[in-house]
């Protein structure tokens, strides 16, 4: 965590200065999407619907980037041919 | 009060001689200040200022787009947006008008927009009344608005075209009031004087500029804008980890609009021959005065009328009247006060449990000096009932008497009032 | 990590995940409305960043991110106060790749107002750098049916030229869950619970859609995210229109309707499949028009599906699938059916 800025560093007119892609939400997960490419069709439902962004095409496969993913399963519930499992994430 | 000078740039009979109220004087100089957008919604007794510059729409005098919106809430809230988008943008308003728009006046002062708002001071309901007292503008003097007051027709217009300068000065970013006393100035006719054109959009820079800031996803500054190419999101959810430091740079914000309020007051008094005191305050006949009356707004003409009168009687009175009522300019008009005997503080609203507005202001500016005046506090005029001069000069025979005595039996007296 | 250096639009193959948009001031054109899946995805990246903080499963983002899909060039997004608002701008970070505005909740439309005429004004003074910036609004329930109504019809009367979606979540789920004029008959909230005495909501929900088509503005919608490339299309032609166009998106809430988190898609299709929520577009010349699958099932109305399938995925609804309120399920069914009814006497397309 980065040291919070005092007024003076802060941008006027509360104009938020970071992206919020350098705030990872994977932590939320209980579930976490794995995906048999094997199995996919590459119908691209998943990434379609994917409420986080989360799905990645990367011209060749599905990927899932666990550090935004939330485990909510939407992805394996669309998932026309049940390439997408949730399996349970390890409890620390 | 309008003091001469010799040599303006553009001297008096270059500039147009026009005879109007308050309310086209105000829409005269938003006219002038190449204003983008206008969102405004009718309101006695403000409505005039929205006809006046729909006229200037309809006959394509202007280029700013008019968005005659549903509600006064509307009218800020399009302001808000358009300013966002890098817009000049105007409204006006007056009484339960402004109430309506208080939420958004708040969001319009954080997200540091210099929107310029024309008040036409009215009372507010109920009893509904139209009619003049500054309860209006006292409910938004939180808000983290710049407030000025003038005190006739011709410093409507003058302080419409400098509230735009004030504003967008890089010093201040913040939304500007300018308040004219509902009828006494909104509807009464003066005859005025009103720059060319193109010396206005001198004055003010051109189209207005936005500022620039930093954020961590740009190498560089970019415009505090709404703008696509370098998008920046406005009016986001702060928690208690952010939300003091923006509140702190509103506070430093104002500390800087004194000075800013006196540059422009000194330029446009080279450009026009026309000023008004400091732009903070105008004092008249204060050095030596044993009985000082402060007061905002138009009354200010009669306290002077008074003062004049008395002072030609003998009688040891001066009077401060209060330009800039936010930020509050306490050092400057204690500086003024604390040689006085007695202080009368006129205010033309209450705070019910409470004193007038300005009383409490005035008491904080004074309460650090060992030797200082009495206060008393007038509370006048509520629902536009007549100060006459009468009224007036009966007022400082009671401050002359309490200089007299040494002390003050009622601290809060109410003037013109029927019991 | 978005990418720091400013990236061209439309992405090209191979770019990074996420992005900024960049409309350069020289940028021309338009970006293409792109309907096959797999180009979408190689050429398409959203408006709304990942890192944002709406709940697991939540239909708001994909609603907004469809929607960006559909875009045509620079725009500027307004955003009434409400779970899409708080949750995207959690300061200092935002999770918009456009410029993008809050106000206040009750306003958006008036904020779109400016905006939209803050564009017209630079562009008759020559300081508008592009052909068009478009302005969408996207506003929940609370804000478009209830409290922002106002200010979203004037605007609407003036004529301004923007798009505003609504997406409805049927309760005020920012606050945590209470009913809204959104909110369905019989639905529990926590301001309508079920009791003892009261079945929930006791009054049917606002019909916001064809209020904004009494205002016979040029585009009126419903979409839902289910639906996706119906939506994306809907929103493309809302945007092209010139004037005020209204879309009336269907955003499932797990935590308000209570249903599992992996069910935003499914309860929005089956909202469709029962016709609680009928898909349907408007336009001044040609009327009501059914679309996408509420079309298929006027063609065939054996493919119309009772309202207990929409009803048993959700919690807020379980009260009426027991068998002593077997009249109110009734009940809500009739008022479906009435509605579905109606729609079809008056839509232009549907089977005579």
């Amino acid at each position: 965590m980065t040291e919070l800025r005092g007024y003076k560093e802060l941008p006027i007119g509360a104009v938020p200065f970071r992206l919020s892609t350098d705030y990872k939400t994977g932590d939320w997960r209980a579930l976490r999407p794995v995906v048999d490419n094997n199995k996919c069709v590459k119908c691209m439902l998943c990434w379609i619907f994917c409420p986080d962004m989360a799905i990645i095409w990367d011209g060749e496969q599905i990927k899932v980037n666990y550090d935004y993913c939330k485990g909510c399963g939407i992805c394996a519930h669309e998932c026309p041919v049940k390439a997408i499992d949730m399996v349970p994430e390890p409890s620390e | 009060m309008t003091e001469a000078v010799k040599t303006p740039h553009i001297p008096l009979e270059k500039q147009k001689l026009l005879t109007v109220n308050g309310d086209e004087a105000v829409a005269w100089a938003a006219k002038q200040s190449l204003v983008d957008v206008v969102a405004a919604y009718p309101i006695t007794p403000q409505t005039i200022i929205v006809e006046k510059f729909s006229e200037f729409v309809a006959n394509g005098e202007v280029h700013t787009e008019f968005v005659p919106v549903e509600s006064e809430h509307s009218a800020m809230s399009a302001c808000v947006g358009a300013a966002a988008a890098g817009a000049r943008a105007f409204t006006a308003t007056a009484a339960n008008g402004l109430a309506l728009m208080w939420e958004i006046l708040y969001i319009a002062a954080s997200l540091r927009l210099p929107i310029v708002l024309a008040v036409a001071n009215r009372a507010l309901s109920a009893p509904i009344n139209i009619h003049c007292d500054h309860s209006d503008a006292m409910g938004m003097r939180d808000a983290g608005w710049v407030q000025l007051f003038v005190e006739n027709v011709q410093e409507a217009y003058d302080t419409t075209i400098q509230a735009f300068k004030i504003a967008e000065d890089e010093r201040v970013l913040l939304p500007v009031a300018v308040n004219l006393d509902g009828f006494f100035l909104s509807h009464t006719l003066e005859n005025i004087h009103i720059l060319p054109d193109e010396a206005v959009h001198e004055f003010l820079g051109g189209y207005r500029k936005v500022p620039k800031v930093k954020v961590d996803y740009f190498d560089e500054e970019v415009p505090l804008m709404l703008n696509p190419a370098r998008p920046l999101s406005f009016g986001p959810l702060d928690l208690y980890d952010y939300y003091f430091e923006h509140k702190m740079h509103q506070v430093e914000a104002m500390k800087r609009v004194p000075e800013v309020v006196r540059e422009v007051n000194e330029k446009w008094y080279e450009l026009t021959g026309r000023k008004y005191g400091d732009g903070v305050l105008v004092p008249y006949e204060v050095e030596d005065a044993d009985v000082i009356v402060t007061v905002l707004g138009s009354t200010g003409g009669t306290v002077r009328h008074i003062v004049k009168k008395l002072r030609r009687e003998g009688k040891k009175v001066g009077m401060v009247r209060i330009r800039m009522f936010r930020p509050f300019p306490h050092k400057e008009l204690a500086e003024i006060l604390k040689n006085a005997k007695v202080v009368g503080v006129m205010d033309r609203a209450i705070s019910f449990g409470s004193y007038g507005p300005s009383f409490l202001e005035i008491n904080t500016a004074l309460y650090d000096y060992k030797e200082k005046p009495l206060l008393v506090n007038y509370v006048y005029g509520l629902g536009g009932r007549d100060a006459p001069p009468e009224l007036l000069e009966k007022m400082f025979h009671e401050l002359l008497s309490d200089a007299e005595k040494g002390f003050v039996e009622k601290k809060l007296r109410f003037l013109g009032v029927r019991e | 990590m978005a990418q720091q250096t400013l990236p061209q639009i439309p992405i090209k193959k191979g770019e990074p995940a996420y992005k900024l948009w960049i409309f350069e001031p020289e940028w021309k054109g338009e970006l293409p409305l792109i309907l096959n899946p797999r180009q979408l995805a190689e050429q398409k990246r959203a408006a709304i960043l990942p890192g944002h903080r709406l709940c697991a499963g939540c239909a708001a983002p994909i609603i907004v991110k469809l929607a960006s899909f559909a875009f045509r060039g620079p725009t500027i997004v307004v955003n009434a106060t409400g779970c899409l608002e708080v949750a995207t701008t959690i300061f200092p970070y935002t999770s918009w790749a456009v410029p993008w505005i809050h106000n206040a909740f009750e306003n958006a439309a008036a904020t779109a107002s400016g905006v939209e005429s803050a564009i017209k004004a630079f562009k008759k003074t020559g300081r508008l750098p592009w052909d068009h910036v478009d302005v969408v609004v996207f506003g929940g329930d609370g804000g478009t049916f209830d409290i922002g109504l106002q200010s979203l019809s004037g605007a609407a009367e003036r004529g301004h030229d923007f798009l505003y979606i609504l997406y409805d979540n049927e309760a005020y789920m920012n606050t945590g869950i209470q009913r809204s004029g959104g909110t369905p008959k019989y639905a529990w909230t926590t301001t309508s619970p079920v009791g003892s005495v009261l079945p929930g909501k006791t009054q049917h929900k606002k019909p916001i859609a064809d209020i904004m088509v009494a205002h016979r503005i040029p585009y009126v919608a419903t979409a839902t995210p289910a639906h996706w490339l119906d939506l994306m299309k809907k929103v493309r032609k809302g945007i092209e229109v010139n004037g005020p166009a209204f879309i009336h998106a269907l955003s499932s809430c797990d935590r308000g309707w209570r249903h599992d988190t992996a069910l935003a898609i499914e309860v929005s299709r089956r909202a469709v499949d029962t016709c609680y929520f009928p898909l349907w577009e408007w336009t001044p010349e040609k009327g009501y028009m059914l679309t996408d699958r509420s079309l298929s099932i006027a063609r065939n109305p054996k493919l119309k599906q009772p309202i207990e399938r929409f009803l048993e995925v959700q919690g807020r609804f379980k009260h009426l699938l027991r068998p002593e309120n077997r009249h109110l399920l009734r009940d809500l069914q009739e008022w479906v059916d009435k509605v579905w009814e109606d729609l079809l006497n008056r839509a232009v397309n549907a089977p005579r």
